[in-house]
């Protein structure tokens, strides 16, 4: 498959970092925790520190895939009445005021069934949504979703694929084939929010991943400091960043989120000009 | 490619990061399942440990008041006493040739946890149980009993703090343990192969029942009636049955406080279910417009579950079995005059189909022959009974007990 706009614009974004390893920081945020005025806050504070991407989860009561800080922030944004409808809006006027910023959607498989999967990635591609991340809709299940994001999305809407290191070389191999935009993979056996260990496992697993897909990988789970960053550089090309933030901002708020995106950023400019 | 859909539900809609394991799951089951070998093991444990085969009681007394012959399976005298004996034994069975040593599963009010924890003392394996922290607060009992045989419960506090919460979070758990767990899951829902595998353990109930069934009365039953909360008991006995058409099968949903009331589970009954995919399967599920899930009540707590088998509603969806919905009410009458007719104390759950069968007996033809599925007992439930029943004297001896404990710890 040809790169799709998305692979293409992060590739320009990592050339314009002056380094053999540059990377880029993709952060996630939960919508309507705690409101979307809130989140409307710390996505400026991200993108004004550094952040190249951002993955907008629509809650769901069974967030099956999440760690208990992120399965939380679903249920109590759902008891302060979050609707989808809004949370799309809301993602639509974020699109347009970032416009530098890819914006993706990470929710579950029922969100779309409920609104129709066809119409729900129309309107996703209609928003400027570059990409999906459906952590419980596997592959095997996913044709018809990929499907609609190539129609709708005309190249610019990416079904996100997932990698793990649980899954054998063949199961990867099948994946890879069906990346497009870039590959998250999941960096250890188990959920978000726990420490991550990047060691030579990390490595042997990303090298399996590069073997069947040439799509940028991001590397998700764990990233909490500056070193964390760093320890990813010539591995992966981006590094997700979930928990630590949620931890930030529930101790800070929206400026404490700044300022950790701008020391994990300001790592990187360091490195970069080293 | 898509295995384990049943009509258009089931498949398994899991993370990427369990793919591997559901697959040696699967595998490990059909290799068993095919392998006569293993059944027959299953068989000698489950007659040398749980008492089986399981008695099919014939209701004197009631059968009298009905003019209707009435037969009652009796799952209440399992180990444990449920049919959840069935379905952890085999899937202890299962751990031991997969090499598993710890295994994990969720509760909601305890009978499942209890009953895992039960076989995980039997087979030396160490056992973690996922129970909401609601159900920790109402279900003392049964938190006790798992702990002291030996499990680590675990309350959950995300979400709504029930049964639903206790499976993401042992899902959580598998994700990040998978080399030496199992998930003993507790019903015939969640990814495949789970609701094919544990309604094959259970079918053991329907095995037991046609045979008994034929020898007693020298026919097939007209219907049988058995309670739907994930649907495994329902799934047991249906299975002596499905093959023919002319036996009347009905699963029997929580009513909770009426179906207008929006205060149930009834989640094929109530025809307000909408088909949707959570905790791994395609079912029909109480959602709203979003997808979200809502809420249920019930006052059998076994029953108060917001989605259901993907192989009932597939039997539903086409017409093989028939669901109905009992109201709390109702159940507790049901519950009272089981009891006070044939001396047996069935669990709440349980009573949703004997309180169906009554409401139903009355305009069945008189040559109708009936079987219900008594898939618990109920004197274990005391606590819960005695609250439902609202008795004064069970009030007094609590307010009294409590008192001596504060003295006590004063």
């Amino acid at each position: 498959m040809s790169p799709t706009s998305l692979e293409i614009h992060i590739r320009a974004r990592l050339a314009e970092q002056a380094t053999d390893h540059p990377i880029l920081l993709m952060s996630h945020l939960v919508l309507g925790h705690p409101s979307l005025e809130e989140n409307r806050r710390v996505i400026a504070a991200m993108a004004d520190n550094g952040v190249d991407l951002m993955e907008l989860q629509i809650p769901f009561s069974e967030p099956i895939a999440d760690g208990p800080v992120i399965a939380q922030a679903n249920q109590s944004a759902l008891d302060h009445g979050f609707r989808v409808e809004e949370g799309l809006a809301f993602i639509g006027e974020t699109v347009r005021r970032h416009p530098q910023i890819p914006f993706l959607i990470m929710t579950y498989f029922n969100i779309l069934l409920a609104r129709g999967v066809e119409r729900f990635i129309r309107t996703a591609a209609e928003l400027g949504v570059r990409g999906l991340i459906i952590p419980d809709l596997p592959p095997q299940e996913a044709a018809a979703a990929m499907a609609a994001c190539r129609e709708f999305g005309k190249g610019n809407l990416d079904w996100i694929q997932l990698l793990t290191p649980t899954s054998t070389d063949e199961r990867l191999g099948y994946i890879g084939e069906r990346a497009a935009g870039f590959c998250y993979c999941v960096a250890r056996k188990g959920v978000t929010g726990k420490r991550t260990d990047f060691d030579a496992s990390l490595r042997h697993f990303i090298t399996r991943c590069r073997a069947v897909t040439s799509t940028p990988l991001a590397v998700g789970f764990g990233v909490k400091r500056p070193e964390d960053v760093d320890a990813l550089r010539g591995v992966a090309d981006i590094a997700v960043v979930g928990t630590a933030a949620m931890e930030h901002h529930a101790a800070g708020g929206a400026a404490a989120v700044g300022t950790f995106f701008g020391e994990l950023s300001r790592g990187r400019r360091t490195a970069a000009t080293v | 490619m898509q295995t384990g859909y049943f009509g258009e539900f089931g498949g398994a809609f899991i993370p990427e990061i369990l793919h591997e394991t559901f697959r040696r799951l699967t595998e490990a089951y059909e290799t068993a399942r095919a392998d006569p070998a293993f059944w027959n093991e299953y068989l000698r444990l489950m007659e040398n440990y749980s008492g089986r085969p399981t008695p099919l009681t014939f209701a004197e007394n009631l059968s009298r008041r009905f003019d209707r012959r009435i037969y009652i399976k009796r799952e209440d005298l399992n180990q444990t006493g449920a049919h959840k004996a069935n379905n952890v034994m085999g899937q202890g069975l299962l751990m031991r040739r997969m090499g598993k040593t710890r295994a994990i599963a969720e509760t909601g009010a305890g009978q499942h946890g209890m009953a895992c924890a039960t076989m995980a003392a039997r087979m030396g394996f160490e056992c973690t149980i996922y129970m909401g922290a609601e159900d920790v607060e109402r279900q003392r009992s049964n938190v006790f009993w798992m702990e002291r045989l030996g499990a680590t419960v675990v309350p959950v506090t995300s979400g709504s703090r029930t049964l639903k919460d206790a499976v993401n979070e042992a899902m959580r758990d598998w994700v990040g343990s998978m080399d030496n767990t199992h998930y003993v899951l507790g019903t015939a829902c969640g990814a495949h192969p789970f609701p094919a595998m544990v309604s094959w353990f259970q079918s053991i109930i329907g095995h037991e029942a046609r045979q008994q069934i034929l020898a007693a009365e020298g026919r097939l039953p007209t219907h049988v009636y058995a309670c739907v909360g994930g649907g495994s008991n329902a799934m047991g006995i249906f299975q002596g049955f499905l093959d023919d058409p002319r036996v009347h099968l009905v699963g029997v949903e929580a009513g909770g406080k009426g179906l207008a009331s929006g205060r149930h589970a009834a989640r094929l009954a109530s025809g307000t279910g909408v088909v949707g995919v959570a905790q791994g399967y395609k079912t029909f599920f109480l959602q709203n417009d979003d997808g979200q899930m809502l809420d249920t009540h019930s006052v059998a707590a076994g029953l108060d579950y917001v989605g259901v088998s993907p192989i009932l509603a597939h039997l539903h969806a086409s017409g093989r079995i028939r669901c109905e919905a009992a109201s709390d009410r109702e159940v507790l009458d049901a519950l009272q005059l089981l009891m006070r007719q044939e001396g047996l104390i069935p669990a709440l759950e349980s009573s949703h189909a004997v309180a169906q069968a009554f409401k139903e007996l009355p305009t069945l033809p008189p040559e109708a022959v009936v079987i219900i599925n008594l898939s618990g007992r109920g004197d274990k439930d005391i606590f819960t009974i005695a609250d439902a029943l609202e008795d004064p004297g069970w009030r007094r001896y609590i307010r009294k007990k409590a008192a001596e404990y504060s003295v006590s710890e004063a």
